[in-house]
């Protein structure tokens, strides 16, 4: 029973997937193109998953600067996930190699290399482990600019790991653990929707003169498929992308819930309600212009993250829109998101912010 | 070279097994999980920079045991040998439990006796006349510094302060053996490693009393200096956070093939944190040129050694992680000299981590924060301050080379002496960095939300200026 319900879930979440990929994010990759002037490279696209986007991705980073490293637990012989295929054999194993099975020893290694001015890649492998990591990240990542007046930073260093729901993930291999770091002056905070976006926005992570934590859809390593150009680009950190025009509500999500987001937008225009959805892509420090000026239109807000509700990033934009936009509010912020439970397994269908979840809350919003 | 002799090593004793086991035939003891009993080392164990140091040492010292080795396999005990991943073992038939402890502790590594005498057959590293006077001025001027600047907190000038009474040796003796441009990674209580350096007093006063010229402008309290132009990451409080960070700083330093090491400084409490054990495993697998540096002084604030571990010290953990280490004499100026020289030219030359072990003693509080009269005897601080003090005992050695004179003593201190409290009258009038401060650094640019928040400050500062101290310019 438990295997059908779950068979059922990664079915919708497979078909929200291509959904995303064949068409809704279509507008996204117009999006995007209006920041072509970002860019460089050139050369064709090619439709690859978002596991392949990020392989890409530290292909030319290692290949663009010779003071880059990739490491992490099994990220030698590709990654549990494949990210780091063909990164050791290519680059050498002094740059591509596996790290003993400790993660506060990962980040406070990186956070060094990184000091001592290399771009240190660092993979924790699941989101959920990232916290032995916490203190290095918290207390020495972040502050390592401030506290030292600007002595020292390692600016160089990008986290990256799998984060969020899998469909079978249960407590350990599902975790959304993104509020937690979006609490730390001096982390930035980047997660992806897409191929694309994934390739473009990891560049600029590892790139950015400040530590990233960058979270990656792990459901969506394989089922996102979209046109990815094959060269070197990046994408603008802490700008958000409109990716859908709308009228009546503004949606607001980041990662894998742009996804359903996405359906659920769908959905709500069959019944004639406008949505303009918003993809965060850096949660701090955040792009409240673009979130205002569209709730400014809207006059409607709906967040959706796969965290718990409480204490989760979307209280953070509730609290900071109903501040800018009080006036212009028609209707409580609503906010769709995963239930203050441990991340369960057979329940996981329960516990998610679905999109009939969302569509449910939309009507009800507009209908205010 | 380090490759081929542990190999070679290991080929000699495979061949001495294989004659062994043809001539005995297979029998009923022969394990029937064992094939032909290859030893040398399999494709596996040149995987990356993890590869050829697994149990067999190849450098002088492990050399020198390497007869040892080959007799032990002579001598039959390794007659029945299995592969497990990581390595071929031998059976044995009694069920031994490896002994928690050694029967003998680790010796300690001393150069001067009590008196300031060199010991009858110690090794040590020379030093010239200049450097040991350089040394001992530089323990004297620590010294002094902390005395000093005690008082200073004491009397409300500053707001916290934290001496390192009773490791003088430590930290100028450790420092004299690095070159400057090895990487420092300090804990708190190794400010001499910085004075030795060049870090002068004003700019320790600058420090104290956050002042404009401090470098950290202000935002840390006392004593967590720090200096990109002396190669001495900025303290931290946290505890033993450094250890993993001086390991990646000294695998940079290995791929740039520098020749420089990484060097990282903690206390015997800071063994106990995570940090500490991922370190140490981190360097000896990536073969990293660092120095770990442990200072058991006795006490993590009042929890003392024997309520911090079981182990025979720090020294032993070495070993568990593949890591060469050594226990030495902390308050011998020239045990600690000579050990870190060698440990240093260990650590880049063969390009793996060396763990240093200093015995001592934290003669002061822990801090102006701490009274440490209320858990431990005063006859016991008192002992180590006027007995076992390292700065005296040096100065025996320095003064019985007819290097140094009592009326130099004098000299030095007064000058010393005048020229922190200069410092600290200077650094006193030197004005606080300006508000905006506050916000620059989070970011490599202020974004947004903090130039938001700045306006606002400004405005309720505006309207309630006595809130606000008066010293930092808005």
């Amino acid at each position: 029973m438990a295997m059908k319900v779950l068979r059922e879930v990664g079915r919708k979440r497979s078909g929200a997937a291509w959904i995303g990929g064949s068409r809704g994010f279509a507008d996204c990759a117009a999006a995007a193109m209006g920041v072509a002037e970002r860019r460089e490279g050139g050369g064709g696209t090619k439709a690859v998953n978002l596991f392949t986007a990020v392989n890409q991705a530290l292909h030319i980073a290692l290949d663009t600067d010779p003071r880059s490293y990739v490491f992490g637990e099994d990220v030698g012989f590709g990654g549990v996930f494949r990210c780091t295929t063909g990164l050791a054999d290519r680059f050498g194993k002094n740059r591509v190699f596996n790290t003993p099975l400790c993660e506060q020893g990962i980040a406070g290694f990186a956070i060094g290399l990184a000091a001592m001015g290399n771009r240190a890649i660092a993979e924790i492998q699941f989101a959920d482990y990232i916290f032995p990591a916490f203190d290095q990240l918290v207390n020495e990542a972040a502050k390592f600019r401030y506290r030292s007046g600007n002595e020292f930073n390692c600016g160089g260093l990008t986290i990256r790991s799998p984060y969020g729901a899998v469909g079978h993930g249960g407590h350990y291999h599902s975790q959304s653990p993104e509020a937690f770091f979006c609490h730390v002056p001096g982390l930035k905070v980047v997660i992806p929707r897409s191929p694309r976006e994934a390739k473009g926005l990891l560049l600029a992570s590892i790139r950015d003169p400040n530590p990233v934590i960058f979270f990656e859809p792990k459901w969506l390593y394989r089922l996102s498929v979209e046109e990815v150009p094959e060269g070197d680009y990046m994408l603008p950190l802490s700008q958000a992308e409109v990716i859908r025009k709308g009228s009546d509500i503004t949606l607001i999500g980041w990662g894998a819930q742009l996804a359903v987001l996405e359906q659920a937008c769908e959905d709500a225009a069959k019944d004639g309600i406008s949505c303009e959805l918003i993809d965060l892509r850096t949660l701090i420090p955040w792009d409240k212009e673009t979130v205002e000026a569209s709730v400014s239109k809207t006059g409607k807000l709906l967040i959706s993250h796969e965290a718990p509700i409480t204490g989760g990033f979307g209280a953070e934009i509730a609290a900071s829109i109903a501040e800018r936009c009080f006036l212009r509010l028609e209707a409580p912020v609503a906010r769709v998101c995963g239930l203050d439970t441990p991340f369960p397994l057979v329940y996981e269908p329960f516990y998610m912010p679905t999109k009939n979840k969302i569509l449910d809350a939309i009507k009800a919003t507009v209908n205010y | 070279m380090a490759a081929w002799l542990s190999s070679e090593l290991a080929r000699r004793a495979a061949r001495r097994i294989a004659g062994e086991l043809r001539r005995r035939g297979p029998g009923p003891w022969f394990p029937s999980s064992s094939t032909v009993p290859v030893l040398g080392p399999t494709a596996g164990y040149h995987r990356g920079f993890c590869s050829v140091r697994r149990f067999a040492g190849d450098t002088a010292a492990a050399t020198a045991t390497a007869e040892d080795s080959d007799n032990e396999f002579a001598a039959g005990e390794l007659q029945q040998v299995v592969d497990f991943p990581g390595g071929k073992l031998s059976f044995v038939g009694e069920m031994n439990f490896v002994p928690e402890s050694q029967r003998e502790r680790i010796k300690c590594y001393r150069v001067l006796d009590d008196d300031g005498g060199i010991i009858y057959s110690s090794r040590f590293q020379e030093v010239s006349k200049e450097l040991a006077l350089k040394m001992y001025s530089s323990m004297v001027t620590l010294q002094i510094m902390d005395t000093i600047f005690y008082e200073a907190q004491r009397q409300g000038r500053i707001s916290f302060y934290l001496t390192s009474n009773g490791e003088e040796a430590i930290n100028i003796a450790s420092a004299a053996a690095l070159s400057a441009d090895d990487i420092v990674l300090p804990q708190y209580r190794e400010p001499g490693v910085l004075l030795w350096r060049g870090f002068t007093l004003q700019e320790f006063a600058n420090q104290l009393f956050g002042n404009k010229m401090d470098y950290g402008k202000g935002r840390q309290m006392p004593i967590h200096y720090g200096s990109n132009r002396l190669n001495y990451f900025t303290v931290s409080s946290p505890i033993a956070t450094q250890l993993p960070q001086a390991v990646g700083a000294a695998y940079s330093l290995k791929m740039d093939k520098k020749d420089a090491c990484a060097i990282t400084y903690f206390g015997d409490g800071g063994t106990s944190e995570g940090d500490f054990h991922a370190a140490l495993n981190f360097a000896a697998v990536t073969e990293a040129p660092v120095i770990f540096f442990c200072r058991n002084n006795g006490w993590a604030i009042s929890t003392p050694t024997t309520e911090q571990f079981r182990s025979d010290g720090i020294v032993t953990r070495g070993q568990a992680y593949g890591i060469r280490s050594i226990r030495v004499d902390g308050n011998d100026t020239l045990a600690v000299y000579s050990a870190v020289h060698a440990a240093r030219e260990m650590a880049i030359t063969e390009g793996r981590p060396i763990l240093i072990e200093a015995m001592t003693y934290r003669v002061g509080h822990h801090s102006t924060s701490d009274d440490s009269t209320k858990y431990r005897l005063a006859d016991e601080i008192e002992h180590w301050r006027t007995a076992r003090d390292p700065v005296s005992r040096y100065r025996k050695w320095v003064q019985g080379n007819s290097w140094w004179c009592d009326a130099e003593e004098t000299e030095l201190r007064n000058s010393v002496r005048q020229e922190i409290l200069q410092a600290i009258q200077v650094a006193e009038r030197i004005p606080k960095h300006g508000l905006a401060e506050l916000f620059t650094d989070v970011y490599d640019q202020v974004p947004s939300n903090l130039r938001e928040q700045q306006r606002s400050l400004l405005d309720t500062i505006n309207k309630h200026p006595s809130d606000y101290p008066t010293d930092v310019p808005v």
